[in-house]
């Protein structure tokens, strides 16, 4: 299946550093290593490996049983955007590492075809010729018409760089997951509905026949059957079989587990009300399903009525017949969904994996900024459910990983990925993933095994295969490890009662590999079949869905407990030893207990002492190869870093860590000099909801920029902003004053978690409730009586707002001698690019956040030390802190003291009521600014 | 005189943060304060709400008038248990008085009896009687039972009532000041009389505002700027009778321009005192007259850009009066001999031209004549905020300001710093509640 041994993609950056060092002609003192594929585009970051394509995009390939493997279609759907490179070429490859076990047809001792409810496989591919690496995502559907019911599926994620494919692999698996289960589930619904109409041709076809069988026997007085009427009876027989056959088929795959997706927009027809229907499948089948999944069922019963065709006993040859397109095969609308989830994952991760990482990093430290973070972040940006792997870049930032469910939730894998040392002999990387918890599926899924009658087993125990690889361990294959028997992978299975046996015991086998493949997994979610829907089959392999595997080829689980649960690991053993037994024994139904998810294994980071970890470099020095070796898997090299941040996770595991780190140690020296580049050119965000936000912002970055290289009175005017006092633009252009007012938005701070407090135009006289409301306001300026309002409103009102004109260039606004702001907008600043300049104002503006929180949640700065101290000591108290401890000078200080009010406001507020917005204001003369 | 104004430093004004209750839907002319924070509102739309002054949170909102409400008084007193009962009672111009439960936020009774709209309310807590005025006067009890009403007065009936000691109560009734005696009927043990024992007809105009300034004191305004200080036991004018038109007060406006004035430039809408003076919003102006000195001490002429609708005294010498024009004032008594050094410097930058100009008080000052009192009125602080007439005002002390006015809103004007750290206390106060303050391991 595997082809020629691809070691290239591993060497090639030796390879190319021989090259550079070859070639430079001058003395070796002045030579500059030259850019190696200065042909390929100005930009250096590009693409180093010279690949054909220009931005990662989306394949999905079948192998298709008559011309083999073959594209569908790509995701962006242009031309361009994979180039020159291989479609086909690439297809074969991603086609020919199809890990899934995709037995088919009738299984010895069986009398039915069996359907094989295989599970997904997750496969990194990495080709040097092409400069490609993939993430590879093997499904396969069900087919009526095709070579033992499937159709074998992939979509491949394809990047130039590699590790963005490595280090995002935890997202893209959970995202392409997310992609399969939805085609999956409409396959499922097309099969049935399929399935249906063949039951009713059948039938329609065997009442045909016996009507003709009985006509004959009426004309045939002879006392002997003509060659006819055998033939006819040998048709109705096998009309006959095939109705069981296909009545056997249909209650597999309604008997397929429910299993309810995450995304619950996959699933408008969610089961509610389903079990009242009534369901003519039922009625025709009986005992299909049960309790178990309504949903199915339910989705099972939209079948229009269909007229049905007498059947030809002799099926059409194979490469006759058209074989269903992947948009039949699947109902339209889960079709949809699909392409819409695969759209979205190539959105999510696209540009440099530098951009995906530090999006992660930062939106996780925000998270974990919750006092603070309103103030200048868009909420909207923070609320977004993060991508599904998140919270492990960072967990324990999490705010609540401490109570109940973040524990839990903690408990989900944490994952190491140690990069073995790649020689020109392939060596092994051994790559660690723990299991993922499906804590909310388990339950479910355990309920609806156990309250399956006895006699569905039959089917029930239709084969779910596992992928040969091993649960959720990435591994990787080596050629020297290639040729391992079924049997070996198998006895290494249960030998080392790892203390997270509860999470993933898998049975895996490995099979030759002798290429680059990296990487192997199968899909969470379908190793979490119950015991009876595994195999009796002989040579089916288990899958052991709550045990570790833990063998020696490169897989390694470090016991990381946390000394508080050492004593829950004896029940671990014990399941452990329970579950060994089971599995030796292959007996199809095991305790439900078994089933059960053992949540108090407590997972602790791995984490290192001291090693401040560095968020992804070009090139990491050899010897910092065991910090390299330890890329985390879901991107966060620097995940470790908020841990140390974190006192919390500071005690306990530290031993442990260690011992695993050094454990791991001696296989990490995998150097990887040009890791992050990327194959974008485009540099662009990494979350859906970004995208406009991003857009907004490098608009506002660049217009901010505009702003205070035009404008000499930029700084009172930001400042006004700072410290709340409401600004308005004041003018007749009303694209003029929303271009302005876009620029200085990002100087708002929140009011609370809402919209910002900016209103981009008002044709409306001011009055006092708007500036309680808005920080920001663009009005209009006209020479019409209104206007004359407008203007005596805004004189009226003066003391509490800035104005600048923007139509004869003036700001009206009190004095600012601060130095936050001169750093905050310098007009001299070198900063060309927007979204450049709009970090720059972020990182600053944290800053002053968190001296707004400092200053806050000193106690002893806003109350009495002791009972007897005047008000006046604490008051200085509070200035000297303000002016010495933060360093703040003249008006800086008011902005801190208004980040302060709204800190504590928002922390005083109850969520439940939306509180009264004050308005807070100085009696500070104003002065008029003039360019 | 222009009118004085004050730059926009401000460093004797506390008001620095300020809350906007919004509710009404109609002109607010009533705010009556509960107790220590809590105040009722009224107004045009016939809504009367209850507002926590500290929060500025809505406690109630009582609906059951269906015109404009014309008179509120709050009536305090212990019920069987001792416990203290809040009420008030309101009238409106549908002619009926209903009496609100402050702690239930419920209307405990409604009397709709009323031949006119009563105008005015007075609660006499001594008697535990309440009185109404309208064309007739009414004095009921805390049950809302009618003890003994008056014959009918005049068609424009009372527009104000003060307690006098004796149980006699004043009553402005037109050009009249009437005086009325509640006694003790012969018959039921319930039952009272009401006698009118004088008529006083001293008054040109209509009188406006009347007030009692203690037990042996009550002072009435009336609409041309006169204003008569009375003794209170015998109703006979304490004082000669003080026009704030009087030419010797005024030397360089002419006898003959007093007439042309429009007579709500010299009316006195409203008066109030402490021991020592009475404070009169007279038209645009504002005045202080000692009784001990039975004159004018301290005047300020046009201390609003329009008619000044409300005047109040606070403990610390300092003086509130709100306008028409929609400002609110805060105003400082003070001796004449510090002028010189009170003189506040101008601003730095106005010397360049930046901003607008701070017209200093001082200007206004130095215009002094050499027969002005001792004591002159020095603008600290002006709180801009309504953009109508304010109606009124409620002064809470500690808690802020309470202003009511025609553009519908009522804004809680309150001392920024104090906010700011009671915030911070109840900030550190949530941080121990929750558990937030330990170090989380």
């Amino acid at each position: 299946m595997i082809s020629a041994p691809d070691v290239v993609a591993f060497t090639r950056e030796e390879e190319l550093e021989d090259d550079l060092y070859r070639e430079p002609p001058l003395p070796e003192e002045y030579s500059v290593p030259l850019f190696p594929f200065a042909g390929h585009g100005a930009n250096p970051w590009a693409k180093v490996a010279g690949s054909k394509f220009t931005r990662d995009f989306i394949l999905i390939s079948e192998f298709s049983e008559q011309v083999g493997p073959q594209p569908l279609l790509t995701i962006p759907d242009d031309a361009k955007v994979s180039g020159t490179f291989d479609l086909n070429y690439f297809s074969l490859r991603i086609m020919s590492v199809d890990y899934q076990a995709s037995f088919v047809g009738h299984p010895p001792g069986s009398a039915y075809p069996k359907l094989n409810f295989v599970e997904d496989s997750k496969v990194v591919l990495g080709d040097s010729k092409e400069g490609a690496f993939a993430y590879v995502h093997h499904l396969t559907l069900y087919d009526l018409e095709a070579r033992g019911f499937v159709r074998p599926f992939c979509m491949a994620y394809i990047s130039a760089d590699e590790h963005k494919i490595m280090q995002q692999f935890q997202e893209l698996s959970a995202e392409f997951s997310k992609a399969s289960e939805c085609l999956k589930t409409g396959n499922r619904k097309a099969f049935a509905n399929e399935l249906e109409k063949k039951l009713k041709d059948l039938d329609y076809t065997r009442t045909v026949l016996h009507n003709e069988t009985e006509v004959q026997k009426k004309a045939n007085d002879k006392g002997y059957y003509t060659t006819q009427a055998i033939e006819k009876a040998n048709e109705l027989a096998s009309v006959e079989k095939s109705i069981i056959e296909h009545q056997d088929l249909l209650r597999q795959i309604r008997s397929y587990p429910y299993r309810k997706l995450k995304e619950s927009e996959f699933h408008p027809y969610e089961p509610e009300g389903a079990l009242d229907r009534a369901d003519p499948g039922c009625d025709q089948h009986p005992a299909p399903s049960g309790p178990a999944e309504p949903g199915e069922m339910h989705l099972y019963t939209h079948i229009p009525s269909y007229t049905p065709k007498l059947i030809k006993a002799k099926s059409t040859k194979c490469f006759d017949k058209k074989l269903k397109t992947l948009e039949e095969l699947c109902d339209v609308y889960f079709f949809t969904q699909t392409l819409d989830q695969l759209h979205h994952i190539e959105r999510t991760f696209r540009g440099d994996v530098c951009y995906l990482l530090t999006e992660q990093i930062s939106r996780a430290l925000l998270k974990q900024q919750c006092v603070t973070n309103f103030l200048f972040e868009d909420m909207s940006f923070l609320d977004e459910k993060p991508p599904e792997k998140q919270y492990r870049g960072c967990q324990g930032l999490d705010q609540d990983a401490m109570d109940g469910k973040g524990l839990e939730e903690s408990l989900a894998p944490k994952v190491v990925i140690s990069l073995g040392s790649y020689k020109s002999s392939v060596e092994c990387v051994p790559i660690k993933m723990e299991q993922e918890m499906e804590d909310s599926e388990e339950p479910k899924m355990s309920e609806s095994v156990t309250s399956e009658p006895q006699e569905n087993l039959d089917y029930l125990d239709a084969d779910i295969k596992g992928s040969i690889s091993s649960g959720e361990s990435i591994e990787v294959l080596g050629t020297e490890k290639s040729g391992l028997t079924k049997s070996e992978s198998q006895a290494s299975l249960p030998v080392m009662p790892s203390p997270q046996a509860g999470r993933s015991k898998v049975g895996s086998r490995r099979t030759v590999s002798e290429d680059s493949i990296e990487v192997l997994s199968t899909c969470p979610s379908e190793s979490l079949i119950p015991e009876d829907f595994k195999a009796s089959y002989p040579s089916a392999i288990n899958e052991e869905p709550y045990a570790d595997n833990d063998d020696e080829r490169g897989l390694r689980f470090a016991p990381r407990l946390s000394p508080g649960v050492a004593d829950e690991q004896d029940d671990v053993l014990k399941q452990e030893s329970l579950v060994q037994v089971d599995a030796a024994c292959c007996i199809g139904k095991e305790s439900p207990s078994f089933l059960e998810p053992l949540p108090e294994l407590e997972q602790k980071p791995c984490e290192e002492d001291g090693v401040v970890r560095i968020p992804p470099q070009p090139s990491r020095p050899a010897e910092q190869g065991l910090c390299g070796g330890f890329p985390s898997h879901d991107g966060v090299p620097g995940g470790l870093l908020p841990y140390e941040l974190d006192p919390r996770h500071l005690s306990g595991s530290r031993e442990v860590s260690k011992s695993s780190l050094d454990e791991c140690s001696d296989s990490t020296s995998y150097i990887s000099s040009a890791a992050s580049t990327c194959s974008d050119r485009t540099p662009s965000p990494a979350h859906r909801a970004c995208q406009a936000g991003d857009r907004h912002r490098k608009r506002a970055g660049q217009n901010a920029l505009r702003f205070i290289r035009q404008y000499p009175f930029a700084h009172p005017a930001i400042y006004s902003l700072l410290s709340g006092r409401t600004l308005v633009v004041l003018g007749e252009d009303e694209t003029m004053v929303k271009k302005l007012v876009t620029a200085l938005s990002i100087f708002v701070p929140n009011c609370g978690v809402y919209a910002k407090p900016v209103k981009h135009w008002v044709t409306s006289p001011l009055h006092l409730v708007d500036f309680q409301k808005w920080k920001l306001i663009g009005l209009q300026r006209t020479v019409s009586p209104a206007g004359v309002n407008v203007l005596h409103a805004l004189s009226r009102y003066s003391r509490y707002l800035s104005i600048l004109d923007a139509d004869s260039k003036t700001l009206r606004c009190p004095l600012y001698r601060g130095t936050v702001v001169a750093r905050l907008a310098d007009h001299r600043t070198q900063i060309k690019r927007g979204t450049t300049y709009y970090m720059h104002v972020q990182s600053i503006l944290t800053q002053l956040c968190s001296k707004a929180f400092l200053f806050t949640f000193c106690h002893h700065l806003h109350l009495p030390i002791s009972e007897r101290e005047p008000q006046e000591s604490v008051a200085s108290r509070r200035m000297n802190f303000l002016k010495l401890q933060l360093g703040l000078a003249n008006e800086d200080v008011k902005i801190v003291q208004y980040l302060a009010e709204l800190l504590k406001l928002h922390y005083i507020q109850e969520p439940g009521q939306g509180g009264n917005p004050l308005l807070r204001f100085d009696y500070v003369p104003s002065f008029l600014y003039k360019i | 005189s222009s009118v004085q104004t004050i730059g926009e430093e401000q460093i004797q004004n506390p008001y620095t943060e300020l809350l906007v209750l919004k509710g009404h839907q109609d002109i607010v002319r009533f705010l009556v304060q509960i107790d220590d924070c809590r105040f009722a509102s009224a107004g045009d739309d016939g809504i009367v709400f209850l507002w926590n002054a500290q929060t500025g949170e809505k406690l109630f909102e009582l609906h059951g008038h269906t015109q404009k409400i014309t008179a509120i008084a709050p009536f305090s007193s212990s019920d069987v248990s001792e416990e203290k009962i809040h009420l008030i009672i309101t009238a409106s111009a549908d002619r009926t008085v209903i009496v609100w439960d402050c702690i239930s936020g419920r209307q405990v009774q409604k009397v709709s009896c009323f031949h006119s709209t009563v105008k005015c309310l007075t609660v006499l807590q001594r008697l535990d009687v309440w009185l109404s005025g309208g064309s007739d006067l009414c004095v009921w009890n805390q049950k809302l039972d009618l003890l003994c009403k008056t014959s009918h007065l005049t068609d424009a009936g009372i527009s104000a009532l003060v307690e006098l000691p004796k149980n006699c109560v004043a009553a402005a009734v037109g050009k009249e000041l009437v005086i009325f005696r509640l006694s003790a009927s012969n018959s039921g043990s319930e039952g009272w009389n009401v006698l009118e024992v004088k008529r006083l007809v001293d008054h040109q105009d209509n009188i406006l505002s009347l007030v009692s300034v203690n037990d042996l004191t009550f002072v009435t305004g009336s609409h041309v700027g006169e204003l008569i200080v009375w003794d209170a036991l015998d109703w006979t004018k304490q004082a000669p009778e003080c026009n704030f038109w009087d030419s010797s007060l005024h030397p360089d406006v002419q006898p003959e321009i007093k007439l042309s004035q429009s007579p709500n430039e010299t009316s006195v809408q409203h008066l109030t005192s402490d021991e020592e003076c009475v404070f009169a919003a007279v038209g645009k102006g504002i005045y202080v007259y000692n009784l001990q000195m039975k004159r004018v001490i301290a005047c300020q002429r046009t201390a609003h850009d329009s008619s000044v609708l409300h005047i109040e005294k606070l403990p610390n010498r300092q003086l509130i009066s709100c306008s028409e024009d929609g400002s609110v004032r805060i105003w400082e008594l003070r001796e004449k001999q510090q002028l010189p050094a009170e003189t506040v410097p101008t601003g730095f930058f106005n010397m360049w031209g930046f901003g607008r100009a701070n017209k200093q008080a001082n200007q206004a000052a130095k215009k002094m004549q050499e027969n002005t009192p001792m004591y002159f009125l020095e603008l600290v602080g002006d709180l801009i905020g309504h953009s109508s007439a304010v109606q009124m005002f409620l002064y809470f002390g500690e808690l802020g300001l309470a202003t009511c006015s025609a553009d519908h809103l009522i804004i809680l004007w309150k001392d920024g710093e104090r906010e700011s750290s009671l915030r911070s206390l109840t900030l550190f106060q949530k941080l121990a509640q929750n558990g937030d303050l330990q170090l989380r391991l």
